[in-house]
């Protein structure tokens, strides 16, 4: 029996990209740390195998550009839910082209794929938390109102209301999905305040985790087959006071991912993969 | 979508009506046979309009009134006289119209109930019919309403529809209901009115095709059997293929599973059951306004850019074209904020007034408001008067009939459409609904376009709808100050009307615990989330994310009860029931705060009757309100039993029913008895109209009205005083108390009314408390007429919080106390006709609005005697604290050889803040009775007044 919505975290394939060097020095970033491109690639590649040996998941590869040095963070070029995928029009000219390749590869996915035509829109997927029962788009720097409006209408399924994101990147800078129902969240004043306006306009009930440190909140959530439900989380080394909040998570495969290097050009777990599910789709 | 222009006919009345029921009921009246007139076939609909209008005789209206009472008798005097019979044609969810005849004066609920009844369909509570109003937009006809009234122009063409859409069909009772639904639903999808993703359309059409042709059957169907049904706005080829696929694997699948699936899939849409309306936001920008059972959600093309859980909603108010919702202060902010949005015009702004207090009645409240009372109010009188959907639940959960057969009509619609002109909708229903859908842009336009042709006349109306909405926020206002339960405020008409069988009835007033949508929602959420074990031992850790709609909770009763608060006007007559009511339906949710504040309060020794009484402008709308008004209260006696015999039933395991009643007044057991005792209660008339708050207010009534008035009443008003006993029998034994429990009930319509209910009831020493409210009241229309229709007018009120105890004594005869109250109200209502008059021309119009409720201890005692007694001392104290000043006044009297100490408390509440009424009159009935346990408590008045604020008032 066909049924909708059905299944939140469940997925089948994950899409991911090499980390171009130009990524040290030229990607975009708000901060001026340093990038070593060498221990970027290697947590890359292990955050990469989980995905793939760890967890099964049909992982599609896709080659770094060095044309475009944020492209690992394929999260942002498109936002695939079901069997829809909408290319974005990302908010920082320097990374438009990047989702060529993405259109490229979800369009072999045979998923059903939208693309963002409207000059006037951008929309960063790092902005869109799907919580499994609608949409929460972040209008920050990178995503627009319009953006917003154009993923509405290619989920028409779903609400999608609209959150301001002032004191960072993106929405999923300090939020993601935890568990079905279940937002972490980030302790920060604007992580609060946003998670707020995420409760007022939502008619569902959700429940939240906090963690100390904004960044560590965003974790990616799965719910495997023979797994039950996964949580890729940041290390103890990294954010010890968060990682204790997750070590408490009970009924979970807890796999603490490091990002050390990443974060420093804005890059969290769920920016390096676009994790879609080809079996429940029609 | 959009409801009945309640207050644009409500305003337009006197000069409107007649004019447009002479369209109507001109083709009835001019062939000689009463019955079906050829001329209103829809097929001639299109000229049943202005050409005629000339030929109607001008007293139709009046006619029809007063032939109300005798109309049965058919009676060939005339030829106007005879009942006319008007034919409509409602077409029905599956495409397919239903004609059917019913009386031209017939109310909107007859109509429904016959549709129903065509249908086969119990759960009617979630359905309405729909007509188009002169701007094309569909309005929900209104059940209490005349449907002449409503119908102004054009043919008698309705439409059934899914009014309020069931966050969870699974729990509606019979499938034949979740048939109805599914076929509402298909047509929003088809008509785009419910958006949905390709994938979607697929899911939902294969389970249409399943349950409409049963299991794939390749030798059965043709190749592109699939064609011939619709599935979404824009059918592909693609998606015809993909839905094939799908339906090949529900072999097996009945229909009812297949609608079951269907609906699983559909209530989960973002936009299911969100009645969108235009509007413009404080800067002009074009929004959408999407009501639903949650609340107000506004939209920015399709991006959801604010909510309003109900709970967060304190009042929502409309004005020319503006709608205003009050918002409850968020956790870190101190005041409520008022929210504007512009409608297209006034009609569109009542329209979604009115969907908004329906749906909030329907889906957060135990049981509807009653309508304000007709007389004495301002605004619209506008309520939902239906059950909600708590009521309806515990209903069809008594649904014991065997499932019905029916037959699945093949969607004739979808076939059809295509035929025509390719598009999806072809139903007349069809089109009036576009008007909400989420893509309507170019809707506003069209509208734009109809009401070029709208005339002075048209203007007109709208003003006086305007003055009537200036109106119409004071009282909400006033509602929003008054914490009221919304349950206490009972419907009855909606209760009687729809009421089949008193079980069911009963059933779900006990029922009510689980009547929170939201509460079922969460814990589904609850149990599902994998964190949920989890919780339970690192509770800190995962907290819920809804603070804000479990709070909510409570605030929802108070809201509520704000809104409750102005209907409880009309419930006057009703007020036993209601308060009966709602100390069950607390009893069983324990939800809110105000019922059981007010049993708590009236615990042991003294039984209080209420009076609720409210004075507000009055609406120059004459027939409607007649209308209106009869029609409310034709249930009171039923609904009192119903209520009554739930209560009993409920109280049945837990407490002794206690039988004391009927004029009869027992002595009170208990410390109550010794008091008696000691003290006689002389009580002086003065006393008595101390207590009474004076309330001015100037009315605008018209002569013609007046009388109509009276005679649709009276009949009606009566009826509360059978059958009254019961409910207090129930609530004296749920509060497990011997007290003699009275309640009288007495709706303040004119001053005849009055006397006469005195007559009727010589046994019935209670009606005496309220009479004297009552008669002022009375007094004061009576008054009104002379002074004729003033508009504006100004209110000019006192508002006094008394509460005051005597011990209690030796009770008098009946009559004595009706002396009294007669002879006390009729000295207040001097003064206020006066001040009414003055009022009304000079004052600068204040929006007041003023509400004064009375609970009387059954057992009051009245002295009934001229003699006034010897007052020995008198001492007044007066306390304050920044917002309440407590004045205590203690008189000591000798009368008759008996001494009675009386004492006067009165506490002024001022402050903007919600104040929770309930809880201080609690509050305030508990420290008296500690303070003077030897005393009872035999008077409480409280008597509110707000102001309207001019941001609101005015715009």
């Amino acid at each position: 029996m066909a049924a909708l919505m059905a299944g939140f975290g469940l997925y089948t394939h994950a899409i991911v990209r090499g980390i171009p060097a130009s990524l040290a020095k030229e990607a975009l970033r708000t901060s001026e740390a340093e990038v070593d491109v060498d221990k970027a690639r290697g947590e890359h590649d292990a955050y990469v195998e989980v995905l793939k040996t760890r967890l099964g998941l049909d992982v599609v590869e896709l080659p770094a550009d060095e044309s475009f040095p944020d492209c690992v963070f394929v999260e942002d070029a498109a936002v695939v839910c079901g069997d829809t995928a909408l290319i974005t029009r990302p908010g920082a000219e320097s990374r438009r082209g990047e989702t060529e390749a993405m259109k490229r590869a979800l369009k072999a996915l045979n998923l059903n794929v939208v693309e963002m035509t409207d000059e006037n829109a951008t929309l960063d997927g790092g902005d869109v938390l799907f919580t499994g029962r609608e949409f929460f788009v972040g209008l920050s720097s990178r995503t627009n109102q319009r953006g917003a409006e154009i993923l509405a209408d290619a989920f028409k399924d779903y609400a999608v209301s609209t959150v301001p994101v002032l004191a960072s990147l993106h929405l999923k800078s300090f939020c993601s999905m935890g568990g079905p129902g279940l937002i972490v969240i980030g302790s920060s004043e604007p992580a609060q305040k946003a998670l707020k306006i995420m409760q007022q306009m939502s008619d569902h009930c959700y429940d939240k985790l906090t963690v100390p440190d904004d960044i560590a909140a965003n974790c990616i959530y799965m719910n495997l087959p023979n797994k039950g439900h996964v949580l890729l989380h940041c290390t103890a080394e990294e954010f010890p006071e968060s990682f204790k909040v997750f070590e408490k998570l009970k009924d979970y495969t807890l796999i603490p991912v490091s990002n050390m290097e990443k974060v420093k050009v804005d890059g969290a777990l769920t920016c390096c993969s676009i994790l879609i599910n080809k079996k429940g789709s029609i | 979508m959009t409801t009945e222009t309640g207050a644009d006919s409500e305003a337009k009345q006197p000069q409107d009506t007649n004019e447009t029921e002479k369209g109507k009921t001109k083709a009835a009246a001019d062939p000689a046979s009463p019955l079906k007139q050829p001329e209103q076939l829809p097929a001639a609909v299109g000229h049943s309009t202005p050409a005629r209008k000339e030929q109607e005789p001008q007293d139709d209206d009046q006619e029809s009134h007063r032939s109300s009472i005798s109309h049965l008798s058919k009676s060939p005097l005339r030829g106007v006289k005879k009942v006319k019979i008007m034919q409509c044609k409602v077409t029905l969810l599956d495409g397919s119209d239903y004609t059917l005849d019913v009386e031209k004066r017939a109310k909107g609920q007859v109509l429904f109930d016959k549709v129903c009844d065509h249908l086969n369909l119990l759960e009617k509570d979630y359905f309405g019919i729909t007509y188009k109003d002169v701007d094309n937009q569909k309005n929900w006809l209104d059940p209490s309403k005349e449907l002449k009234k409503q119908i102004r122009t054009g043919p008698w063409n309705f439409a059934f529809n899914v009014k309020f859409y069931p966050p969870d069909p699974t729990q509606l009772a019979e499938d034949i209901t979740r048939y109805y639904l599914c076929l509402q639903l298909r047509d929003d999808v088809v008509s785009g009115r419910l958006p949905c993703s390709f994938a979607t359309h697929t899911v939902l059409g294969s389970y249409t095709v399943q349950s409409e042709l049963g299991d794939y059957d390749p030798e059965e169907l043709a190749s592109d059997y699939i064609s011939e049904l619709r599935f979404a706005p824009n059918q592909t080829k693609e998606l015809e293929e993909k839905v094939m696929e799908l339906h090949k694997t529900y072999k097996g699948m009945t229909p009812a599973e297949a609608e079951m699936h269907f609906l699983e899939n559909a209530k989960k849409l973002s936009m299911y059951g969100v009645d969108l309306h235009h509007a413009k936001d404080s800067e002009g920008v074009e929004i959408m306004l999407g009501v639903c059972a949650s609340g107000l959600l506004i939209y920015r093309d399709r991006l959801r850019i604010n909510r309003f859980a109900w709970p967060k909603i304190l009042k929502i108010s409309y004005k020319r074209n503006n709608f205003y919702i009050k918002i409850r202060p968020g956790e870190f902010e101190q005041f409520e904020s008022t929210i504007g949005f512009k409608l297209p015009n006034h009609r569109a702004a009542k329209r979604l007034w009115k969907v908004c207090v329906e749906h909030h009645t329907f889906f957060r409240l135990v049981s509807p408001e009653a309508p304000p009372k007709k007389f004495l109010t301002l605004g619209s009188k506008f309520r939902y008067s239906g059950r909600t959907q708590a009521q309806t639940r515990r209903a069809s959960s008594q649904i014991i009939r065997p499932a019905p057969l029916f037959e699945r009509s093949s969607s004739k619609r979808y076939n059809m459409s295509r035929s025509l002109d390719g598009a999806p909708i072809t139903e007349n229903h069809d089109t009036l609904m576009k008007d909400s859908s989420a893509d309507g842009t170019a809707k506003i336009i069209a509208k734009g376009d109809i009401i070029t042709t709208v005339t002075t006349e048209k203007k007109a109306e709208e003003e006086q709808a305007e003055q009537e909405d200036a109106a119409e926020t004071p009282e909400l206002a006033a509602s929003t100050q008054q914490r009221r339960d919304t349950k206490d405020t009972e419907p009855p008409v909606g209760v009687a009307k729809h009421q089949t069988n008193i079980s069911e009835l009963k059933r779900s007033f006990l029922e009510t615990g689980d009547s929170k949508p939201g509460l079922t929602e969460w814990e589904k959420r609850l149990s599902s989330s994998p964190a949920h074990s989890p919780r339970a031992d690192e509770a800190p850790m995962i907290e819920p994310l809804e603070p804000q709609d479990t709070e909510d909770e409570e605030p929802a009763g108070d809201e509520r009860k704000q809104e409750e608060e102005p209907k409880a006007t009309e419930a006057t007559g009703y007020l036993v029931k209601y308060m009966a009511d709602s100390v069950v339906t607390e009893g069983a949710t324990s939800s809110g705060p105000h019922g059981i504040s007010l049993s708590t309060t009236m615990d042991d020794d003294v039984f209080i009757d209420g009076t609720l009484r409210e004075a507000e402008e009055k609406t120059p709308d004459s027939q409607d309100e007649v209308s209106e008004r009869s029609m409310v209260k034709i249930s009171p006696g039923a609904v009192r039993q119903e209520v009554s015999q739930a209560i009993t039933d409920k109280k049945g395991t837990l407490i002794i029913l206690k039988d004391d009643t009927e004029g009869k007044n027992t002595a009170v057991p208990g410390e109550d008895t010794e008091d008696t005792g000691l003290l006689s209660a002389p009580k002086d008339k003065e006393t008595v109209q101390d207590d009474i708050a004076v309330v001015v207010k100037a009315q605008m009534t018209n002569e013609v009205e007046t009388p109509s008035l009276k005679i649709d009443m009276k009949p009606d008003d009566m009826t509360p005083f059978k059958g009254m006993d019961s409910p207090k029998k129930a609530m004296a034994s749920w509060i497990s108390q011997e007290v003699k429990v009275e309640a009288s009930e007495v709706t303040c319509v004119s001053a005849k009314e009055v006397r006469e209910m005195k007559t009727c009831d010589g046994l019935q020493h209670k009606a005496q408390i309220f009479t004297f409210e009552e008669m002022a009241h009375s007094k004061q229309s009576k008054s009104d007429p002379t002074q004729n229709s003033l508009f504006e007018s100004s209110a000019a009120s006192l508002a006094v919080s008394t509460l005051g105890w005597v011990p209690s004594s030796q009770k008098t005869s009946a009559e004595s106390e009706q002396k009294e109250t007669e002879a006390a109200p009729a000295e207040s209502a001097e003064p206020a006709g006066e001040l009414s008059e003055g009022g009304t021309k000079e004052i600068p119009v204040v929006h007041t609005e003023t509400k004064t409720i009375t609970y009387e201890a059954a057992e009051v005692d009245s002295n009934g005697d001229a003699d006034p007694g010897v007052l020995l001392s008198a001492q007044t104290i007066t306390s304050e604290t920044t917002s309440t000043t407590t004045t205590t006044h203690i008189t000591k009297m000798v009368k008759g050889g008996i001494s009675e100490t009386r004492i006067e408390k009165r506490i002024v509440i001022t402050g903007d803040a919600d104040i929770d009424h309930d809880q201080a009159l609690a509050q305030a009935i508990k420290e008296a009775k500690e303070q003077h346990p030897d005393m009872s408590v035999t008077k409480v008045v409280v008597h509110k007044e707000t102001e309207i604020t001019p941001e609101e008032g005015e715009d």
